[in-house]
């Protein structure tokens, strides 16, 4: 019986291990059997690893259209001379590693890509170094794959001369995490994407957005960091969109925001920091979306929320030293702003319960004028303003009476 | 010249309302830098300080000293002296004794909590509007013989300059809503040194807010070097300009 069972065993293991034993492993150098990497391609089956030794490499365009694990040793460079497309991923289960992907051709038809995978699953691209691309990394019908690792660098001047650093473009369960994005249109940019964690990537001084999602739902973007990018970060129809503890900082200009929301719904922004951009937070059809736990900080205006946003529960976030805490384009107030941390709040707690005894409005006189008329701005801070604060906050007319914090908090919400 | 700004010190000192003012300012700054947990809301605080508090002081003081010391000025005519140095002598006396009590009372204290641009931009309008203050009471007192009326009228100038202004600026901000005014409003800034104060340390106090277009307009002038040297230049010549003519009218004044 026992002997039955070991035979089994073994049966069952070669045959696992089968063709790993077959597969062989091919190496790309100047001194080895290929001197190019097209050639190994050809030569290798599919399951075989190719490593490639250092050096430079101009290979116009490489296809890989086997399941093939490509290594680079030493960070060997592939240059597309600014005309090509450096890698075309074809197939499935391809892993390419430790390469230098530079000068892809630019091309506004073609989205030419330092490394583009075409409808293939199980794509893994690890710690690549992409200089000067015009898209970097694209990925499109792409289902479970892994961009880790990687740092993609351009140097792009005008939008139109740029492609995204990491572009995604119909595709589902991905994994895209560490990558380290800078100088592109958009840093990371999503497009009918779903089921797809983002983690840990830090995107800074693109172009445009540091972060643009469009129809993507049921995303997950965690502990990234957005800084110095043009137009901040941008999200727009997407629903079960969910965003923890992601650093949004110096996003400075009008049409630059933190965020900006529009046409989401059900998602839950937890944990994240908004630091000394122009606007925090900008919601524009938002709807049943949770929002706590946020840090808002030395922002222009920490929250603009328009009138069209509804069913979202505000609380527990921390509101310090902005400009202006929450501003609104209208009277409709259809949000639940309770319990907050407000640090402009300079009522009393009589039963030291921490909450605040009076309610809290976020929105100032002088944020309803300056909405209406931004050259008001200049008048800032001057006694006149503070005099009429004042006497809004005892008779409110024309700030929206019930956006409100019933329960304002005492002391900052710990984080 | 010397003697006289020397007697003018000594004699605000024995005053003792200018110690008080020190030690009022004093307190003051110490206690909202740290009664608040972040020193932002301080800074609000003594912002407050310095465009209301500071500027009123200076008017009254300077006013009521100018109409208290006329006979002693009237003693120091009757000797071998130039009206020039004497008037001179007084002013200079009052902006140091009131400076330097804004200096010590506010400003050690503002740049050990904020030690930055901001803090220093504080320090210096607080100074200059000192100055310009002082300026412009010694003119109101050279204008009105009558005490009541000279104080009457430096308190109608606080009033204007601190209050009226700011509503007359925000009438026509409202009034001419659809016309690019922006430019128009940089100067009309520049015709009340409180404004101009502010406006100057708005700029390093809400960068992020300033950032949005209108608030880009007034960044590329206020924010950059030029536009930084013109509104100091502009805020001496608020110092100059009250005391030269109240030195003109001084020197012909019949008294």
């Amino acid at each position: 019986m026992i002997t039955h069972k070991t035979y089994l065993i073994v049966a069952l293991l070669t045959t696992w291990f089968l063709p790993s034993a077959q597969a062989s492993t091919w190496k790309v150098g100047k001194n080895e059997r290929f001197t190019t990497l097209a050639h190994a391609i050809q030569h290798a089956q599919s399951g075989d690893s190719i490593l490639v030794k250092k050096g430079v490499y101009h290979e116009h365009n490489l296809i890989v259209d086997k399941s093939l694990c490509i290594i680079g040793q030493g960070l060997p460079v592939l240059d597309g001379e600014g005309k090509y497309e450096v890698l075309s991923i074809k197939a499935s289960q391809v892993t390419i590693q430790g390469f230098h992907i530079r000068n892809s051709g630019i091309s506004s038809l073609k989205d030419l890509a330092g490394i583009k995978i075409y409808d293939a699953h199980h794509v893994q691209i690890l710690n690549n170094l992409l200089t000067n691309s015009f898209f970097g990394i694209y990925v499109q019908y792409g289902k479970h794959c892994t961009i880790k690792n990687n740092r993609i660098i351009a140097y792009g001047i005008e939008e139109q001369q740029s492609g995204n650093g990491i572009h995604c473009w119909n595709s589902s369960f991905l994994q895209i995490q560490n990558n380290v994005i800078k100088g592109h249109r958009d840093g990371i940019y999503f497009e009918f994407v779903t089921h797809s964690i983002i983690k840990n990537n830090r995107s800074f001084r693109n172009l445009r957005y540091g972060l643009h999602f469009m129809f993507s739902n049921n995303d997950t973007y965690i502990s990234n960091v957005f800084t110095n990018n043009g137009a901040g970060v941008a999200v727009m129809f997407s629903n079960h969109v969910n965003m923890f503890h992601n650093t949004f900082h110096q996003n400075w200009g009008d049409a630059s925001y933190g965020i900006l929301l529009k046409e989401i719904s059900d998602g839950i922004i937890q944990g994240n920091h908004f630091t000394k951009n122009t606007t925090g937070i900008y919601l524009e059809g938002v709807s049943r979306v949770k929002m706590n736990r946020n840090t808002f900080s030395n922002n222009g205006w920490g929250l603009k929320i328009q009138a069209s946003c509804q069913d979202m529960t505000i609380h527990h976030n921390n509101f310090l030293n902005n400009t202006f805490d929450v501003s609104t384009n209208g009277t409709l107030v259809l949000n639940n702003f309770n319990g907050n941390y407000w640090d402009k709040y300079d009522s009393y707690d009589l039963n030291r319960d921490q909450v605040g005894d009076i309610p809290f409005r976020p929105v100032s006189l002088f944020s309803v004028i300056l909405e209406k008329n931004p050259t008001t701005l200049i008048m800032f801070r001057s006694f006149i303003s503070a005099l009429m604060d004042k006497t809004e906050k005892l008779i409110p007319s024309l700030t929206p009476e019930q956006l409100k914090d019933q329960f304002p908090l005492i002391k900052p919400v710990k984080l | 010249m010397n003697k006289i700004y020397k007697h003018v010190i000594a004699d605000i000192i024995r005053n003792r309302i200018v110690l008080f003012y020190t030690l009022i300012l004093l307190l003051a700054s110490l206690s909202v830098f740290s009664l608040e947990d972040t020193s932002s809301k301080g800074l609000l605080s003594m912002l407050n300080i310095i465009l209301m508090i500071v500027p009123l002081v200076c008017l009254i003081f300077s006013t009521i000293y100018m109409y208290n010391s006329t006979e002693f000025i009237e003693l120091l005519l009757s000797q071998p002296l130039q009206r020039n140095a004497i008037w001179w002598s007084l002013f200079i006396g009052l902006m140091t004794s009131l400076g330097l009590a804004f200096f010590v009372g506010a400003g050690i204290v503002i740049l050990i909590f904020e030690p930055s641009f901001l803090g220093l931009m504080l320090v210096i309008c607080g100074l200059l509007l000192t100055f310009i203050f002082t300026a412009i009471a010694l003119l109101a007192a050279v204008l009105t013989k009558d005490k009541a009326k000279g104080i009457g009228l430096s308190i109608i100038l606080w009033l204007f300059y601190a209050i009226i202004f700011d509503g007359i600026v925000l009438f026509m901000l409202f009034q001419w809503a659809d016309y690019p005014i922006e430019k128009f409003m940089i100067f009309i800034s520049m015709l009340n040194p409180i404004d101009l104060a502010r406006i100057l340390i708005l700029m390093q106090m809400d960068v992020s807010a300033l950032m949005g277009y209108t608030g880009a307009i007034f960044k590329d002038f206020f924010g950059t070097t030029g536009g930084i040297a013109i509104s100091f230049t502009t805020l001496i010549l608020w110092v100059m300009i009250p005391f030269m003519c109240s030195l003109r009218y001084f020197k012909k004044k019949d008294l």
